[in-house]
């Protein structure tokens, strides 16, 4: 240690290196080779550790009847009997389906034309037009666990304000031929509001110009809108298709306030924590369905995916 | 199977042949040394058989426990709370040196995250249920055995000792309090409209179409959470074949589409018109609240019920009677008692302390506490002060001697993925469409074999 002495005699003084362009990762020198690999190798690490890892390992387990106790080693491989089992003996399974897809259609079918006409009527510069703005883009702000609980207020049958109001006794959250409606309405509420920002944004983009010249040719403000407006947002409307399929296949905190996904509103999601979490601990079934999901969501990736990239090209 | 003639040989059903083979003698000599766990290779340090050297038999040396005991309560509503709160105070009162650190789970958070909390690292001390999922938590080793403090119970019946024994003939469990299920009813409702208690299945209708008559709904019903119902399927089941077959059928031995569980489901169909109906929005706490403002006339339930109505006069106007008996050859002396208690976990930090808290939970003392603050529940100790109980509580002891059975409740006696997963949708679907029995047993059995056959 203390033989150490600070002769610095020999180092060569250091030449300052003529910058020059870049010419691919060669050209780089050690320290900036270092922080390019820390940049690349981080993120690629965190997104295979937290997405890929778990996913795959999902997947795995999907055909095992592990029951979370000890190490997956010890579990039984089944091989595909848990998704015969999903698809042929489970009943919540196909009612689970079809109700994420009737989601997916409402929220497309209903919400999304719904968001985009507030959008064009907020963008007319009215009167007050910030007040109607916040009040429509207040829910989404809100978590839908809350907005559960809120709609309770007005689905209640005892003492909610649509019953007391129309003196009705339809128990909107617990009959079944009524909750995955009044758990639309709710849900629509919150993605109206988040729709019609996006498009907000997107018409705030549009170069004013454009209009000008379609009223110049004579175009009505239907027209112009349907036939210049809208196609120049097109990527307003790629990354609402988008969110708007994730949030309907995501759909899970809103039922699951509301009576744990059961009885009329079983939806993928909820079966999933139905058998993985809580005191059933089938990991290997749920994860089956889990995969289920995974193998939708994909398609539907898949396809934003293609557009994205031939836009970049 | 003969019926058991006493009352302590009632929960000897609960266990499986393999241990209720053994007879007390061999139970206390049991296997000595080290136990013949499941190796678990784990991925958690704090997960694995506790290899426990005290031979069973010898009393467990707790004289010189020190220190703290950790204890995970799943007691989280404020009475509950409380009350565990005052008996740990007691503990340490009567134990210098003891001190018990509580940490409250939410009921329903530590009942869902049971597994991972018992192979992270869970509490010294931990509360739970006996029956099948209690067995099966000792059997992958995430319980700790507590013969040791069994040995040293004097004031507990064989009947409990049985009910808290796991599957390698150890003890793994601390019984504390329980409470019966039965048909509940206000007396003063009963008395000021002429009612009697009815003793079969056709008095109960006959009383039922009375009451609606009378304007009330004649029993109440909420299954929104989906296990409450689970205890009119037991009970009906227990009148119409018998305990010996509900075990049975618990355990995945039965043919669920036969005819038997048609049966069972029949008869609840010709009830149904008798429930309240709209039962799948509501929870059991909004249905006791209809018997308790006097607009239902009854209520299967547990008699945690009375946590609805006010302590005093309210809960002392509440009285219950046996489910009526449906076929006389059967009769109606098996009844639901589902025992709460204390379990040790598998490598608890202070063994000594842990141990000597749980020979305290299994006792007079402790359970006197616990019983004063929810009235709902009576002592398992046979030393417990029953002077100071309730008319509901005096009722309810009564009630459990004199019957001739006792099961858990369905998500005690069978396994638990398969009441969670595959009964409590069935039993709604039930509850939406009585008519379509045959398709809903024929669903249920197909499961249950992809289940326990797994």
């Amino acid at each position: 240690m203390a033989t150490v002495t600070a002769d610095t005699a020999h180092q060569t003084p250091k030449t300052p290196r003529k910058r020059s362009r870049y010419k691919g990762l060669n050209h780089l020198s050690g320290v900036d080779r270092i922080v390019v690999s820390l940049m690349v190798g981080v993120p690629t690490f965190l997104v295979v550790a937290l997405v890929w890892f778990p996913a795959v390992g999902s997947v795995l387990l999907s055909f095992t009847n592990w029951n979370g106790i000890g190490s997956p080693s010890r579990a039984k491989w089944l091989g595909l009997t848990n998704y015969q089992n999903v698809v042929t003996n489970y009943p919540p399974f196909w009612p689970a389906l079809q109700h994420n897809l009737i989601w997916l259609v409402v929220m497309f079918v209903i919400a999304t034309p719904l968001g985009m006409l507030l959008a064009v009527l907020l963008d007319q510069e009215l009167k007050g037009g910030r007040i109607y703005q916040t009040a429509f883009y207040l829910p989404v702000v809100l978590s839908l666990a809350l907005i559960g609980f809120i709609w309770q207020l007005m689905y209640s049958k005892d003492q909610g304000l649509i019953n007391a109001v129309t003196g009705s006794t339809i128990d909107w959250y617990g009959d079944q031929s009524y909750n995955l409606g009044a758990a639309l309405v709710a849900t629509s509420w919150r993605q109206v509001g988040y729709v019609m920002l996006l498009y907000l944004a997107g018409l705030k983009g549009v170069d004013p110009t454009l209009r000008e010249a379609a009223k110049v040719d004579g175009a009505s403000e239907t027209t112009t809108f349907f036939r210049v407006i809208f196609p120049v947002m097109r990527p307003i409307n790629v990354i609402v298709l988008v969110v708007t399929v994730i949030e309907s296949l995501r759909a899970f905190d809103l039922v699951w306030v509301i009576n744990k996904g059961r009885n009329g509103l079983e939806l993928i999601s909820t079966l999933v924590t139905q058998n993985i979490v809580g005191e059933a601990s089938r990991i290997g079934f749920g994860s089956a369905l889990a995969t289920f999901m995974l193998l939708i969501s994909s398609a539907f990736i898949v396809v934003y995916l293609r557009i994205i990239m031939r836009e970049e090209r | 199977m003969s019926r058991p003639s006493t009352e302590a040989e009632y929960l000897a059903r609960l266990v499986p042949a393999s241990t209720a083979a053994l007879s007390r003698r061999n139970l206390l000599r049991g296997a000595v040394g080290a136990t013949s766990m499941l190796a678990i290779p784990s991925l958690l340090a704090a997960c694995g058989g506790s290899s426990s050297t005290t031979s069973p038999g010898a009393t467990a040396n707790t004289s010189g426990a020190t220190g703290t005991v950790t204890l995970g309560s799943n007691q989280s509503d404020a009475v509950p709370k409380a009350a565990v709160q005052s008996v740990m105070d007691a503990f340490g009162k009567a134990n210098s040196g003891l001190s018990v650190k509580i940490n409250t789970i939410d009921h329903n958070s530590f009942q869902e995250n049971i597994n991972n909390y018992l192979q992270g690292t869970p509490d010294d001390v931990f509360s739970w249920f006996s029956g099948y999922r209690m067995r099966f938590f000792a059997s992958q080793g995430l319980a700790g055995d507590i013969s040791d403090v069994w040995a040293a119970k004097t004031d507990m019946t064989d009947a409990l000792k049985i009910a808290s024994t796991g599957d390698d003939g150890k003890q793994y469990f601390m019984p504390s309090t329980y409470y019966p299920w039965g048909v509940f009813y206000r007396k003063s409702v009963f008395s000021s409209k002429g009612y009697t208690v009815p003793k079969t299945m056709d008095e109960l209708v006959t009383l039922s179409k009375q009451m609606q008559k009378d304007g009330l709904s004649p029993i109440a019903f909420g299954d929104k959470d989906g296990w409450p119902a689970m205890g009119t399927f037991d009970q009906i089941n227990m009148r119409v074949n018998g305990f010996d077959y509900h075990v049975s059928l618990m355990a995945g031995k039965e043919d669920w589409s036969g005819d038997k569980v048609k049966k069972v489901f029949d008869t609840w169909r010709g009830l149904l018109p008798y429930h309240q109906s709209d039962s799948l929005g509501r929870t059991w706490q909004e249905a006791a609240q209809s018997l308790q403002q006097k607009k239902s006339g009854m209520y299967v339930l547990g008699a945690f019920v009375a946590q609805q109505f006010t302590k005093g006069a309210e809960q002392d106007d509440l009285d219950f009677f046996t489910f009526p008996e449906i076929d006389s050859n059967i009769g109606a002396d098996a009844i639901e008692a589902p025992i709460d208690g204390y379990m040790l976990s598998a490598s608890p930090k202070n063994e000594a302390g842990a141990k000597k808290l749980l020979g305290y939970l299994g006792g007079a003392d402790a359970q006197n506490l616990a019983v004063k603050a929810d009235p709902s529940v009576i002592a398992t100790s046979g030393a417990a002060d029953t002077g100071a109980y309730t008319a509901l509580q005096k009722k309810s002891a009564e009630f459990v001697k004199s019957a001739k059975n006792i099961a858990q409740f369905m998500d005690r006696d069978t396994r638990p993925d398969f009441a969670s997963t595959v009964m409590i949708p069935a039993i709604q679907s039930f509850i939406k469409a009585p008519t379509e029995i045959d398709s809903l047993v024929a669903g249920i059995q197909k499961q249950k074999l992809s289940i326990f056959s797994s």
